[in-house]
């Protein structure tokens, strides 16, 4: 139906280059050699980068099936007859998750959960709440009055009419809500390194501390990928299973 | 079927249908006519409870519509509204399935009723079935919501306001098309509408409200003869009431036996539109024939016009 066009082969190509680093990164060598200093090595070497990229990856997954299952639940909740009145409450919490700082809630997190994993979910999970749950609300909040009446009017319990009608009619926007907040967050994931969470943030430090610009570059490339592909892959998602209600 | 006892509906200090009690007969067609704010659709979704009344009760083939959980009852009531209210992420056949897919039929049962409904409003099955909604012109979604609302073969049909989206011309085809639809299927409709050349067109029996309260029920004729509230006649047009009389008796039923000579007329035609032809002709008599081509008697114009008094 389209020709992929322009951005269709920027993405083939993004997707390539970015595989065949994390494969092959040895073979760019000679791309981020100018950028070091010293006879320091070109590429990072204290680790596997796919296997530090998949980690990210992972945890950042982790979070936002969590912040999804929290956040439309909650936008679900708020948005029913008898949840309205927790919806100034839900709101308060959500924004809250999103304006502390990510680095804030791991200094918080630390002490009580400890090094590694834990504190890194915790701070992607909050931080990944607010994209998810307004999106929730506005989607279900939007449905039209007419299809509502008629669902109601035609015999359906009000969790049929949730199920059948109102969730499918959201859809496009919570998606696009997950969408947005999968990308801030794996761009937020790197700051896990700080506190041993395995990841792309173990290159850009390593890089700071031995003052190496091309694993700055390296870390922030893929994960910058990552995130670009990410929600272009989602958004092609969406419009394959959503289609006909977005045309609406 | 239908018996509305002393039903009230109030939202704090606001009295929105106030007392209301009417009989409707099975296989009537009754149209509940008002000005908006008459209270005249919080009445109708007190018969399906998508409003719960305050005080009263609704009696269906006798027993209150109460004894059993609102959406199990609204499932025998069929329900089409203004702009249709169609599901945008559906089909038109799986919108038409809804409500059989709710009460369980079998797949096959579900696509013959699909069929079967689409052919009954000149939507053919091949092209239509598999389109979704915004693929429709407003006239067709229109049809869809009417036969989504027939699905599971309701003895009742609730329409509200059910063509206002519609212009002029699609409008009186969807009107005629729900007199065809109910002499086909037998279903007892009531219809709100605040357009009073609807309520007279459609209805067998015409209630008019207003502030809430039932003025008057009974045949369009009796709203124009006898009306039983100054603002009953006011609402039904005291200047042309004679004209709308005229438009509510056929040819056939006011036909006089014996032939004249003068051009014929169909037995089906108000006697308002055999009037307009003989003006048209300049002659002062009509011949009355029925569909099949058999004589069925004569009109004159005089005998029309002692038909537009009370």
């Amino acid at each position: 139906m389209r020709a992929p066009g322009v951005a269709g082969i920027l993405r083939a190509v993004a997707l390539g280059l970015l595989v065949a680093f994390l494969i092959w990164p040895q073979r760019f060598a000679p791309l981020f050699a100018p950028l070091t200093q010293y006879g320091a090595p070109p590429i990072y070497d204290q680790g596997n980068l796919l296997a530090l990229a998949l980690a990210q990856l992972g945890t950042v997954c982790c979070a936002a099936v969590a912040s999804t299952v929290v956040a439309v639940s909650l936008g679900i909740l708020v948005t029913r007859p008898s949840g309205a009145e927790f919806l100034p409450l839900s709101r308060t919490l959500v924004n809250v998750g999103q304006t502390f700082p990510p680095v804030a809630v791991l200094a918080v997190a630390v002490p009580l959960v400890g090094f590694g994993l834990k504190p890194t979910l915790i701070a992607l999970f909050a931080y990944g709440l607010l994209p998810i749950f307004e999106n929730t609300l506005v989607g279900l909040k939007t449905c039209p009055p007419a299809v509502l009446e008629a669902a109601s009017g035609m015999g359906m319990s009000a969790r049929q009419r949730l199920m059948a009608v109102e969730l499918p009619l959201a859809m496009p926007l919570i998606l696009e809500g997950i969408r947005v907040s999968l990308v801030i967050s794996v761009g937020t994931a790197t700051i896990g390194s700080t506190v041993a969470a395995k990841g792309l943030g173990e290159v850009i430090i390593a890089g700071l501390l031995s003052n190496n610009n091309a694993f700055i570059l390296q870390g922030a490339l893929v994960t910058g990928l990552m995130a670009v592909l990410l929600y272009e892959a989602l958004g092609g998602l969406e419009r394959r299973f959503c289609g006909t209600v977005r045309i609406e | 079927m239908i018996s509305i006892e002393n039903l009230s509906k109030r939202y704090g200090a606001t009295t929105v249908v106030d007392g209301v009690s009417m009989h409707i007969p099975r296989n009537s067609l009754t149209v509940i006519v008002g000005t908006s704010g008459s209270g005249k659709s919080t009445l109708l979704r007190m018969v399906n409870r998508l409003v719960e009344p305050t005080s009263g009760r609704v009696l269906l083939d006798g027993s209150d519509t109460r004894a059993e959980p609102a959406h199990l009852l609204r499932r025998r009531i069929g329900y089409a509204i203004q702009g249709h209210g169609l599901f945008p992420h559906r089909t038109v056949a799986e919108n038409i399935a809804t409500v059989p897919r709710l009460m369980g039929w079998d797949a096959a049962r579900i696509a013959a009723r699909v069929t079967e409904l689409l052919e009954a409003f000149a939507l053919d099955p091949n092209t239509f079935a598999g389109q979704f909604p915004h693929q429709l012109s407003g006239g067709q979604q229109q049809r869809v919501g009417v036969a989504r609302a027939l699905a599971a073969e309701p003895q009742l049909l609730l329409m509200d306001e059910p063509f206002g989206a519609l212009d002029p011309i699609i409008r009186a085809k969807a009107q005629d098309d729900l007199l065809d639809i109910r002499r086909r299927f037998g279903t007892t409709i009531v219809l709100v509408t605040h357009d009073m050349d609807e309520a007279f067109r459609l209805g067998d029996h015409v209630a008019v409200m207003s502030c809430g309260r039932l003025l008057q029920y009974g045949p369009p004729a009796q709203l124009l003869t006898r009306p039983a509230d100054p603002l009953v006649s006011r609402m039904t047009g005291l200047a042309d009431r004679a004209i709308r009389l005229l438009s509510l008796s056929t040819a056939g039923e006011a036909a006089l036996p014996g032939s004249v000579e003068g051009p014929e007329v169909p037995a089906s035609a108000t006697l308002r539109d055999v009037l307009s032809e003989l003006m048209w002709r300049g002659v002062d008599a009509a011949r009355v024939t029925e569909a099949d081509g058999t004589a069925r008697g004569h009109l004159t114009v005089a005998a029309i016009l002692a038909r537009g008094r009370p």
